[in-house]
């Protein structure tokens, strides 16, 4: 089972925090003050996988993005970066070449393909195709519930 | 999609904020701009405002007053403003608040909505964030799901009910059934969706687990179609067809054929069919490999699959991606107890993973080298694990030294080599050993009496030339203090001997004691090896007395009391001076902890020196040995024993605290001798132990407490001559402990006209069959006489071994 997924910039900052588990907001501080402290403190030519108290961490940095999975210690790590890499392809195939200002512009569709893709610390859908036409479908579904509402588009 | 204006004007504008302050001052507005419209009834614009507010959250700042606002907006009709709204509920709320208990109405209608993405949104919250009571309540509603909808709510349906299953185990036998049928389901989400699970239930409940067994047949034909089926261009990564439900499967099968003959055999086919077939140029085929070598090596695998599984190890170990080395090396140190021959065949590749860059990469390689290390290879190994500790990265480095250690103990091929190696550690790494360590070194060096010369020279070299390291010096203070004689004796079989005089070796014991460098421990070996030798060399013992005099008003407490009772020892006691300072005897190796503490009776057994003794195992107790020991401890020179009779009229109360860190145990030998006076002998039984030459020598005991015992012990002389100078010494078999109370006297009026009593308190924790070895000695007109007498059954004991 997936523990978290936080997305952060090389100067730390957050772009992305998906919690599988229940924390109070003290530990969710803490735990993202830990993730960017390691991670950003790794050599350019190291491997993708830390220990972090009994979890295992795969993060894999994407232009200017570092992408942080943190799992439980029975998973395949291997897998893990797949797992990255798959969002990473749902969100560029979403945005179009996504970079970080989309993400950052677009939070809320980031979080809406990775509900689409990952649920309950598991992996939901394993076809890029279906996650896609879900994610337009229920946009579409946003856009003439607002039309016919004639409300502004969200 | 057209994308929120007002929420990106303000991402914007926080954005365009030059400083933190200026950041804060945006928000600040911001936020309360937010909060005057959730206040207001409704209007268009609910959703932009809940998603700038989360937009906030995410930059750290709090926001739990949007709470409620999301527990309204997951009410609302609209689907963008429930879409936000759960969006909300899942990143503000969770099972600790008390609002997350009014969304499970919302919830529950939800699911039963007509549209599958409203329902989809449901699931997904209840999955992320459902507490206890929520699931509870909304199981059958989920299990409803799980069998009647289409693929799209199925597959999440499943997750959901993983989610309920973890959260409350009890609700696992409702979804069984319907787990079961989701097998036959084509849809991958779906399958995926069940096999997780499938594998949840398992590892719930071991009942359900027995159940599940029937499914293998099941999951390997789904594998099989998976694995042979030509292209599929839904599920394709990199030419493998689905991996993440080839994993899951794969995982899942593990846990059903762990332990299990019929379901491993099953499997048999299907995992070799994996291992050869799975293309291994990319991660992903890499990915699917691991399962499945993890799988092997869990079930009953037959041994071909074995050595396949370790050889795909062995070729992820070549590999050059380091993220294969590194999982490779975590499977190998799991195995490397079972299959050791396997694993060992890969050693050099492991080694070489030593000198990687990586840290996580070394870690794993060290650990791995420790574990291979054994007779055969451990003095190349050792090569090699020592050129790692001088270069390793700092973390490493108690690990690496406590390991070298432990190897070089159980695998040492030569004395020599063992204290060269634990040497060169403390030279390179004596910063970061274990406590331990010095007082298992000197244990060793007094072990192998004939390396003594050896060992003293190299310590003197390695004090002069660096005193940083404490471990090194504390123990070359140990050495010098008590082989400083061989020093000075300049010559030596194993080495180069150094030419040295006195001079010499007390100015580096003062440069030891006066480096700031130097712990107080330290300072503390240092005095009382420059104490040593005060009867080891003839010349300078001036100078010794001055030394310890100027530490006679130290600030530290601990020196101050050593160099005041040294002080003593050369001034009132200076007749006891070269018996208190003798050449330590042979140290047993007891279990860690050991306390010689006031047993002065101690027995201590004589160590070949040609065997390294293995660390924690205490010996056996057999009979045999018990005879021997009191034998060995008799039979040896006599400078054991001087430390040890109970001489009650001329023992100065030397206090037991010569030294009270780990080296001081060793002197504690000493113990403490109580000058109390016997206490009268209790009426009971006695028993005529020794009748020769006119001495008598009669025995009683009288049981103390469950192990305890106290023997006493009357001596009288029938002949017409007095005896003078008559002790007696014991001996009882190693687990007893024995203290010798100070006698009454050591003169025997002739004729009987008085006796000699002795008190003796034993103690037999492990009420092994006692045996007692007593030696009369005495002289009597200028000749020593000296005989043996073996106790084995005592008066008022009933049963043997008590």
């Amino acid at each position: 089972m997936m523990r978290f997924l936080l997305l952060f910039s090389r100067q730390g900052k957050l772009r992305l925090q998906k919690w599988f588990m229940p924390m109070s907001e003290r530990e969710k501080k803490k735990i993202i003050r830990d993730m960017t402290t390691m991670v950003l403190a790794r050599q350019p030519r190291t491997c993708n996988f830390l220990h972090w108290k009994d979890l295992k961490i795969i993060y894999k940095r994407y232009a200017s993005l570092y992408f942080c999975l943190a799992v439980e210690s029975q998973e395949n790590e291997l897998l893990a970066l797949e797992i990255i890499h798959r969002y990473v392809e749902l969100l560029d195939k979403y945005f179009g070449n996504v970079c970080e200002l989309d993400i950052i512009f677009n939070f809320e569709k980031a979080y809406f393909i990775l509900d689409e893709f990952l649920m309950g610390g598991e992996i939901q859908e394993t076809s890029k195709q279906i996650v896609n036409r879900s994610i337009e479908a229920s946009d579409m579904l946003q856009e003439t519930m607002e039309e016919y509402m004639s409300k502004p588009a969200f | 999609m057209s994308p929120s204006v007002p929420l990106q004007e303000m991402i914007r504008a926080i954005r365009s904020a030059r400083t933190q302050c200026e950041e804060r001052g945006v928000i600040q507005r911001e936020c309360a701009a937010i909060r005057a419209q959730f206040r207001q009834v409704d209007n268009g614009a609910r959703s932009h405002n809940l998603a700038k507010l989360l937009y906030v959250h995410m930059l750290g700042y709090p926001a739990h007053f949007g709470q409620m606002e999301c527990v309204r907006m997951i009410a609302s009709p609209r689907y963008s403003e429930k879409r936000v709204g759960y969006l909300g509920a899942m990143m503000l709320l969770d099972e600790k608040q008390d609002a997350s208990l009014l969304i499970t109405n919302s919830i529950k209608n939800d699911l039963s909505h007509s549209n599958q993405y409203i329902q989809s949104l449901a699931l997904c919250t209840l999955a992320c964030m459902g507490s206890a009571e929520m699931c509870r309540d909304l199981a059958p509603e989920i299990d409803r799901l799980l069998r009647a909808s289409n693929s799209y709510i199925k597959k999440k349906a499943a997750l959901c009910a993983v989610h309920i299953v973890r959260k409350v185990q009890d609700l696992g036998e409702l979804f069984v059934p319907a787990a079961r049928s989701l097998l036959t389901e084509k849809n991958h989400g779906v399958l995926h969706g069940a096999v997780v699970l499938i594998t949840e239930l398992c590892e719930n409940n071991p009942e359900t687990l027995e159940r599940f067994r029937k499914t293998v047949p099941d999951l390997v034909q789904i594998m099989k179609s998976l694995v042979i089926s030509g292209y599929s261009p839904e599920h394709d990564v990199a030419g493998i067809s689905d991996p993440f439900l080839q994993v899951r499967i794969l995982r899942l099968l593990r846990i059903l054929g762990r332990n299990n003959e019929a379901a491993s055999e099953a499997m048999n086919d299907l995992l070799a069919q994996v291992a050869t077939n799975t293309d291994s140029t990319k991660t992903v085929g890499n990915a699917v490999l691991y399962e499945t070598v993890l799988t092997v090596l869990d079930i009953k695998s037959e041994s071909g699959l074995r050595v396949l599984a370790v050889n795909i190890l062995g070729r992820f170990l070549l590999n050059n991606d380091r993220n294969i080395r590194y999982i490779a090396m975590t499977s190998l140190q799991k195995i490397v107890g079972t299959d050791h021959i396997a694993v060992q065949r890969h050693r050099g590749t492991i080694v070489d993973c030593l000198k990687d860059q990586d840290a996580s990469v070394k870690r794993r390689a060290l650990e791995l080298s420790l574990a291979l290390v054994s007779a055969s290879n451990i003095r190349s190994m050792m090569k090699e694990l020592l050129l790692f500790l001088s270069s390793c990265p700092l973390e490493l480095r108690a690990q690496a030294a406590s390991g070298i250690f432990n190897a070089a103990e159980r695998y040492a091929p030569s004395q020599r080599w063992h204290i060269d190696t634990i040497l060169h550690v403390l030279t390179t790494a004596g910063g970061d050993v274990r406590d331990e360590t010095v007082p298992n070194l000197i244990q060793l060096i007094t072990n192998t009496s004939e390396l003594h010369c050896y060992t003293v020279h190299k310590l003197y070299r390695a004090l002069l030339t660096d005193i940083s390291q404490q471990s090194l010096v504390q123990v070359a203070c140990w050495c010098i203090g008590e082989y400083g004689d061989l020093l000075l004796r300049g010559e030596c079989q194993e080495t180069e001997p150094v030419q040295v005089t006195e001079d010499n070796i007390l100015d580096a014991l003062e440069v030891v004691l006066q480096s700031h460098m130097s712990s107080p421990a330290t300072r503390g070996f240092a005095l009382t090896a420059t104490m040593k030798l005060s009867t080891r060399i003839t010349d300078n013992v001036d100078r010794i007395r001055s030394i310890v005099s100027i530490y006679g008003s130290c600030i530290d407490v601990e020196l101050q009391q050593r160099a005041v009772e040294y002080n003593a020892l050369f001034k009132k006691y200076d007749h006891m001076r070269a018996a208190v300072l003798e050449r330590m005897p042979v140290i047993e190796k007891n279990s860690p902890g050991h306390t010689n503490g006031e047993s002065a009776g101690e027995a201590l057994k004589e160590v070949q020196p040609a065997k390294v003794k293995q660390g924690d195992s205490l010996l056996p107790q057999q009979p045999a040995n018990q005879v021997c020991d009191l034998l060995d401890l008799l039979g040896s020179s006599d400078e054991h024993l001087q430390l040890r009779p109970a001489q009650g009229s001329t023992a100065p109360s030397l206090p037991s605290n010569t030294a009270s860190t780990a080296g001081g145990d060793l002197l504690d030998l000493l113990g403490g001798f109580e000058p109390t006076p016997p206490a009268p002998a209790p009426q009971v039984p006695t028993l005529t132990v020794y009748d020769k030459g006119g001495v008598t020598l009669t025995l009683s005991c009288e049981k103390q407490s469950n192990s305890g015992l106290i023997v006493t012990l009357t001596a009288s002389n029938s002949t017409d001559s007095d005896i003078s100078g008559f002790t007696l010494q014991a001996a009882v078999p190693k687990s007893v402990q024995l203290h010798m109370k100070a006698p009454s006297g050591d003169f025997l009026p002739a004729r009987g006209a008085a006796k000699v009593t002795q008190m003796v308190v034993l103690n037999n924790p492990n009420k092994v069959n006692l045996k007692m070895r007593i030696r009369i000695s005495h002289g009597t007109q200028g000749s020593a006489f000296q005989d043996t007498v073996q106790i084995d059954s005592f008066p008022g004991l009933s049963v043997p071994g008590q």
